[in-house]
């Protein structure tokens, strides 16, 4: 058995992530053919790269499956309730910044608050016969958070992409969605809540704290923190 | 740790005595359609609810009480009066404390009587009281319809009085609230911009989604009616945080409540009506002298109550559920009555919880 490090399959996330720990001496490398899922991590012994969708992480990391993993907050905190007692934040990277915030269309120009959006969220029930929808793809995250800001009469509607575009397809009213830099939000006629920010995120190097360690596991991963934080 | 044959056992004896005191038996099925129970509770309840589904019905959970298909069944066939009687496994999703358990046994009793609810009010306490009698409980009663009467009868506009009333099951935004219309919080900078502003001011933006030009017009409207609207006096916003506060026996309840009435005299039908529930307590033989009274019990956990709510608690295990609660809530027979409401009242028992309290006592 070695140290087991999950990281992200594809696409710049697993660019950057590679870059990062090439930055602190570890080589991470995709092996064998493009479409071949494996991999190799060369500048320290005993450990294993296992590639996965950023997605899975934070599971397999909670299963114990993996002991170290790479994805980013908000997919720890909206798949894991108990994440602060199964995981450990080894290192926040630098990267892959993006704050899951409320967006509501930009003529509504009477709502700029959470306060704002409740009162809307009442008086849109009366006139329409039914809640206010979000669209979204983090229901736990938001609703959690809309519960401990009070706000009462809306309904999430599932969103798995393009969820911009639910507003003016009339299936949402307004949306809770990850963004970097709020460019699509404006092409899409929306506008950000002044207290709408429900989670900052980025990408994060996290330790299983369920994961069986052997004496040698410990070794390795005591010479990988050392690295890390020099 | 208690056997699972016992817990049916002892539910199968507290369901016996309920009907023994009158109650027809009932047994709502374990699949709810999701829609009524979010139409109810709103998001919230898919934090405490299982949801499936299939493509026929679409989404179903499992139920969560039983309050909710008692009710729907007795407004859809009920004859009157009516007092029903359960026993069975309710679901809740535990997501933040694995230790509590996500399925267990609950026997209830309710009451649907618009003749006397006092009486019925003291009825199901009494009961549920003889139930739980010997085991270390301590009872917790409170009347949400008294902080609604003040609500409704503070000097103010009908929209702050309807936000307010929204929220009294949220004491957080409540509180928030009641800071504002007092003057006691400033305005945010966006919406002093938007009040300084004159006539119609939508027309600009592209307009995209359902809300309509005319729903922001008609807030607009009255976010401008509502500065300029008077500040809610002072006599009343102490009076009614006074009443908040209250926590006593029964009977220094009583009368501090008959003090804060003098600013807020709304209440005062309110208070008769706790007078003469608790005259029925007594003449069923409850301890009202010793008996606590807390007038914002009730508002952070029981959504649908809206008079009466009591809870028994096992004084030496604070980290356990209550064993046994319950209350009044006529305005929920109103909501799913379809024209239809009828005055009620009840509760639940914990059996697994009794057993393990009893077990800890022996």
């Amino acid at each position: 058995m070695s140290l087991k490090l999950g990281v992200p399959s594809k696409g710049r996330l697993m660019e950057k992530t590679f870059d990062w720990f090439a930055k602190r001496g570890l080589t991470l490398a995709r092996t064998g053919s493009d479409r071949e899922y494996a991999a190799a991590i060369d500048g320290i012994e005993g450990m294993e790269l296992v590639l996965l969708s950023a997605g899975e992480i934070p599971r397999e990391l909670a299963a114990g499956r993996i002991h170290l993993g790479v994805t980013g907050t908000d997919l720890v905190q909206e798949k894991l309730p108990l994440w602060e007692q199964q995981l450990e934040e080894v290192q926040p990277m630098g990267f892959g910044h993006a704050d899951l915030i409320l967006a509501v269309p930009q003529c509504w120009i009477d709502v700029d608050t959470l306060d704002d959006l409740d009162a809307v969220a009442a008086s849109f029930r009366q006139a329409h016969g039914h809640r206010l929808r979000i669209a979204t793809k983090y229901h736990r995250l938001v609703r959690e958070f809309l519960t401990v800001s009070g706000v009462a009469d809306y309904q999430l509607v599932d969103s798995q992409g393009a969820t911009e575009g639910t507003v003016k397809n009339e299936t949402a009213e307004m949306v809770a969605d990850i963004t970097s830099t709020g460019e699509t939000l404006r092409a899409n006629h929306l506008k950000l809540l002044a207290d709408g920010l429900v989670l900052k995120s980025q990408a994060t190097l996290w330790r299983s704290r369920v994961a069986s360690y052997s004496e040698k596991d410990r070794e390795v991963l005591k010479a990988l923190t050392s690295l890390i934080h020099d | 740790m208690i056997k699972h044959s016992d817990t049916l056992a002892r539910a199968a004896r507290l369901r016996m005595n309920f009907e023994a005191a009158g109650a027809q038996v009932v047994d709502p099925p374990l699949l709810q359609p999701a829609g009524t129970l979010l139409d109810l509770y709103g998001e919230d309840i898919r934090a405490r609810a299982y949801v499936t589904s299939d493509a026929v019905r679409g989404e179903q959970m499992l139920r969560p009480d039983f309050t909710l298909p008692v009710v729907q069944m007795h407004m859809h066939e009920g004859a009157e009066p009516a007092r029903y009687t359960y026993s069975g496994e309710v679901f809740r999703r535990q997501e933040h404390d694995p230790e509590r358990n996500n399925e267990y046994i609950q026997v209830g009793y309710e009451i649907f009587d618009r003749d006397d609810p006092a009486g019925a009010d003291a009825e199901v306490f009494a009961l549920f009281a003889l139930q739980l009698r010997g085991l270390p409980l301590r009872a917790a009663t409170g009347d949400i319809g008294i902080l609604m009467a003040a609500v409704e009868g503070l000097d103010t506009t009908a929209v702050r009085k309807a936000a307010l009333m929204r929220h009294i099951w949220r004491p957080r935004r409540f509180r928030a609230l009641l800071d504002r219309y007092a003057g006691r919080t400033p305005l945010p900078e966006s919406r002093l911009k938007l009040l300084s502003s004159e006539g119609k001011l939508t027309g600009s933006a592209t307009v995209v989604g359902k809300r309509s030009e005319a729903d922001i017009d008609a807030r607009v409207d009255i976010l401008r009616a509502d500065a300029a609207a008077p500040a809610l006096a002072e006599n009343e916003i102490l009076a009614l945080e006074a009443l908040m506060a209250v926590r006593e026996t029964v009977p220094f309840a009583m009368e501090q409540m008959r003090d804060i009435a003098v600013d807020l005299p709304a209440i005062s039908p309110a208070l008769d009506r706790l007078d003469m529930r608790v005259a029925a307590l007594k003449a069923r033989g409850i301890d009202v002298d010793n008996l606590d009274f807390e007038a914002s019990y009730g508002r952070t956990s029981m959504e649908y109550y809206d008079g009466f709510v009591f809870g028994f608690y096992a004084e030496t295990r604070p980290d356990l559920p209550p064993i046994a609660s319950g209350g009044r809530y006529d305005a929920l027979t109103r909501q799913l009555g379809q024209g239809e409401e009828i005055p009620a009242v009840g509760g639940v028992l914990r059996p697994d919880l009794m057993l393990m309290l009893e077990e800890g006592q022996s």
